[in-house]
């Protein structure tokens, strides 16, 4: 006999790609959270995107209808609750936009899941590096990791106490967790690349490295894993717009080649990322930028 | 023989007012012009325009009704054909469809058959309250059962779109960006074809049933796969040739140097020329160099210009007989300053220590032999290298169709450099179900090609889900001549 759970269940598991695509995604924000004073969290009513989202993947943002549009990673995805996480760090004008939207509002535009994502296999000890809000974007990928079968080490760093994010969420899904803060307010004071160095100079076997933070730290790490020829995977931000291949805004050259990050990657390999174009690519419009901030702040006084 | 009456002239805003603003240059016809050029339509028999016409629009019939100074009817006449008049109107290259093999074309003055279009169109438009005029064609409302997909929300997209639900099926497009209409938006310029415009053909799609989904890509949000599997009868594949192609010479990265489509994308799509009340910035140029001749080059250039560019030239390493744009959009590049170098390609560009464009390294070519296009082939002049100044580089030497559907779906049938195959008759690809059309197929072409190819594909899956389902199949005359 039929009883209206199993309909229920019926109905749910029948219903198909069609009527899930066309009912949509609201983009609610479920939950808002400051993870400390400049970055943020949102969970968002996004079905789709949760149901395909992969570890190292992103979503294009447009915060208002006037408003640019920016790539954030997908921190974490529930395919069953239908909702995705992004969190970012208010830095500029856009991201100052979004940080002004609160629980129960909708964000107007997000799109994805885009980018490759990243490739996951049991490498055997996996040594996954987090600088500042880099930490969102390293979490779905040690993750991953983690459930692949490798042995995950972990080294999370920050400038000081207030700006480490997520520790026990990474420390949940890390063998091992090393922490660092730039002025010793918590944890070891000194640089994620000094525990990366004394790790690979003791007998440790560490098979891969994945490094997500600041684009220097990253450059640091880098370095710091060449010499020892051990594979190091990151995942760049450049300046994008439309994040499906289409305007090349986010040129990066790798391994001499130019790839756009948005369909190439994001993620590359370390050791062949020319580090001096994408900083300086990153500067184009730091003039507009510093601009569009003063804007933003006559409006906020006003 | 009398002497042809000579075609009515365009109305256009003047060159140096026009490069200040983002308003339409050409001002379109008052309905007097209408009436007076439409009667110069001779009615032959042979009505050669209507197979010039890749969507076969009943052209003598919409002409002689604006001669009779029945607007709105003729805006009916039209719209049974074209779900798009008003793009198609300002957009279209005429001189190369219906009225090249006009019988008047022989006299070099065949009737403008594009300036009526777009009269009638924007008439219709003005004179129906703001609200839309709906469809009162044929619809078999048993259809509505079936429902179609279709991937892009660009000409080919919204051309097969309107069709079948004009038809009666049910009809869904997803669209990658934030915003509809594919080219139409991020690539063809407001002075070209004003957004408001733009919107109004939108919303004649939507009005016939069509629901549009923006933010979805298909490929990456949902597979080509699970949609046929999972409740939709076809799909229809329009994601057009958006990916940029690259010159791959040195200094390619530095700051300054653009795609086409992403300096058109930050101003169409972003409207970035009104930073910062709209939040995506641009870099105002001083001097700018366009490397190509196509129309997104012409429009890169005009575009530069309204932002405040002093100097635009365009690089070409061909010469002007081969500059691939259409001949009216040249002439109102050069009317606002553009200038050219021919037979010229860059080797270099140049850029400070910071990693900022200063220069380009040119070296001059001359013609050769013809290539496989047909064309002479340019060669390098050696020891003619030269340098010119700018501080802003955009390449536009053509796009390629985007890798997202052809990565992602397995199966699917593409040429070398990524072209969708399909059946040219139906619009079929390799996977059944599975139609595309436009410049995903035939790499980067025009508005209205893509538009044909929709007609096309449209009738396609008509079909198609006609035999799957032993429903009565349409009249193979009634697919041709409407």
């Amino acid at each position: 006999m039929k009883t209206d759970v199993h309909d229920c269940a019926l109905a749910a598991a029948e219903r198909s790609v069609r009527e899930l695509i066309e009912a949509g995604a609201s983009n609610r924000i479920l939950r808002k959270e400051y993870l400390c004073d400049t970055v943020v969290l949102f969970e968002l009513d996004n079905p789709l995107v949760a149901r395909s989202a992969r570890a190292g993947e992103f979503v294009v943002v447009r915060p208002a209808l006037q408003g640019e549009r920016i790539p954030l990673t997908i921190s974490d995805a529930d395919p069953k609750r239908g909702t995705i996480t992004i969190i970012f760090q208010i830095v500029g004008r856009t991201t100052m936009e979004l940080a002004r939207l609160e629980q129960g509002e909708c964000v107007p535009d997000v799109c994805g899941p885009l980018g490759k994502p990243t490739e996951i296999e049991n490498f055997g000890t996996a040594l996954c590096v987090g600088g500042g809000v880099g930490i969102a974007f390293l979490r779905p990928i040690t993750k991953a990791l983690k459930l692949a079968g490798n042995d995950v080490l972990t080294i999370l760093g920050a400038r000081e106490r207030k700006l480490l994010i997520l520790e026990n969420e990474m420390r949940a899904i890390s063998d091992e967790l090393f922490l660092t803060t730039d002025d010793g307010s918590y944890a070891r004071k000194g640089l994620v690349t000094d525990v990366v160095k004394e790790l690979l100079e003791s007998d440790t076997k560490i098979d891969i490295v994945f490094a997500i933070g600041p684009m220097p730290m990253m450059k640091a790490v880098a370095d710091v894993t060449r010499p020892f020829g051990i594979k190091t995977m990151v995942s760049l931000d450049p300046i994008m717009i439309d994040g499906t291949g289409m305007c090349g805004g986010c040129r990066v050259t790798v391994g001499g080649k130019t790839q756009f990050t948005c369909v190439d990657g994001p993620d590359f390999d370390a050791h062949e990322v020319d580090w001096g174009e994408i900083k300086s690519r990153k500067s184009y419009y730091l003039e507009e930028e510093r601009v569009a901030k003063e804007m933003l702040a006559k409006e906020a006084n006003r | 023989m009398s002497r042809v009456k000579p075609r009515e002239p365009m109305p256009q805003q003047p060159p140096a007012e026009r490069i200040k603003n983002f308003y339409e240059v050409a001002l379109g016809y008052t309905e007097e012009q209408a009436v007076s050029e439409a009667k110069r339509c001779l009615a032959c028999k042979k009505k050669p325009c209507i197979s010039g016409c890749p969507v076969m629009i009943e052209i003598p019939e919409f002409l002689a009704l604006t001669a009779e100074g029945k607007f709105l009817e003729a805006a009916a006449s039209l719209k049974r054909n074209n779900s798009l008049p008003a793009i198609c109107g300002r957009v279209c290259p005429q001189e190369e469809q219906c009225e090249v093999v006009c019988v008047l074309e022989k006299t070099g003055q065949p009737v403008a058959i594009g300036r009526i279009e777009r009269f009638v169109a924007d008439y219709e438009a003005a004179h129906s309250n703001g609200s839309i005029v709906p469809y009162d064609g044929p619809n078999d409302p048993t259809l509505a059962q079936y429902h179609v997909a279709i991937v892009g929300s660009g000409p080919a997209g919204l051309t097969v779109a309107g069709d079948l639900a004009k038809m009666g099926y049910s009809v869904s497009i997803f669209e990658a960006l934030h915003n509809t209409g594919g080219v139409l938006r991020y690539g063809i310029p407001e002075f070209r074809l004003p957004r408001d415009i733009l919107d109004r053909e939108v919303d004649y799609v939507r009005s016939l049933g069509v629901k549009i989904f923006t933010n979805v890509v298909i490929g990456k949000t949902v597979t080509i796969e699970e949609m046929l599997c999972g409740g939709y009868e076809a799909v229809f594949v329009g994601t057009g040739a958006g990916a940029p192609q690259m010159m791959r010479i040195p200094g390619e990265n530095l700051n300054g140097v653009l795609s086409g489509n992403e300096w058109l994308t930050r101003i169409n799509l972003m409207r970035a020329n009104r930073f910062p009340d709209y939040h995506t910035p641009l870099k105002s140029p001083t001097k700018v160099a366009v490397i190509g001749a196509g129309n997104t080059a012409m429009d890169c250039t005009r575009t530069a210009l309204r932002v405040g560019a002093e100097e635009v030239t365009i690089v070409y390493r061909r010469s002007r007989t081969e500059m691939p744009a259409r001949a009216e959009e040249i002439e109102n590049a050069e009317h606002e300053g553009v200038k050219f170098k021919l037979l010229t390609n860059p080797v270099r560009f140049i850029g400070d220590e910071n990693g900022w464009l200063v220069g380009m390294e040119c070296i001059k070519m001359e013609l050769g032999e013809p290539d496989d296009s047909g064309r002479r082939r340019p060669v390098p002049i050696p020891g003619s290298e030269f340098i010119i100044d700018v501080d802003t580089a955009i390449i536009a030497i053509g796009q390629t169709p985007n890798p997202l559907i052809r990565s992602t779906t397995s199966g699917l049938e593409t040429t070398r450099w990524g072209g969708i195959v399909i059946d040219e008759k139906t619009g079929m690809t390799s996977i059944p179900g599975l139609f595309a059309g436009g410049d995903a197929v035939t790499g980067a072409a025009t508005v209205i090609t893509a538009m044909g190819a929709g007609r096309i594909a449209a009738q396609g899956i008509d079909r198609y889900i006609r035999e799957k389902h032993g429903l009565p199949l349409p009249e193979p005359e009634e697919t041709l001549d409407g």
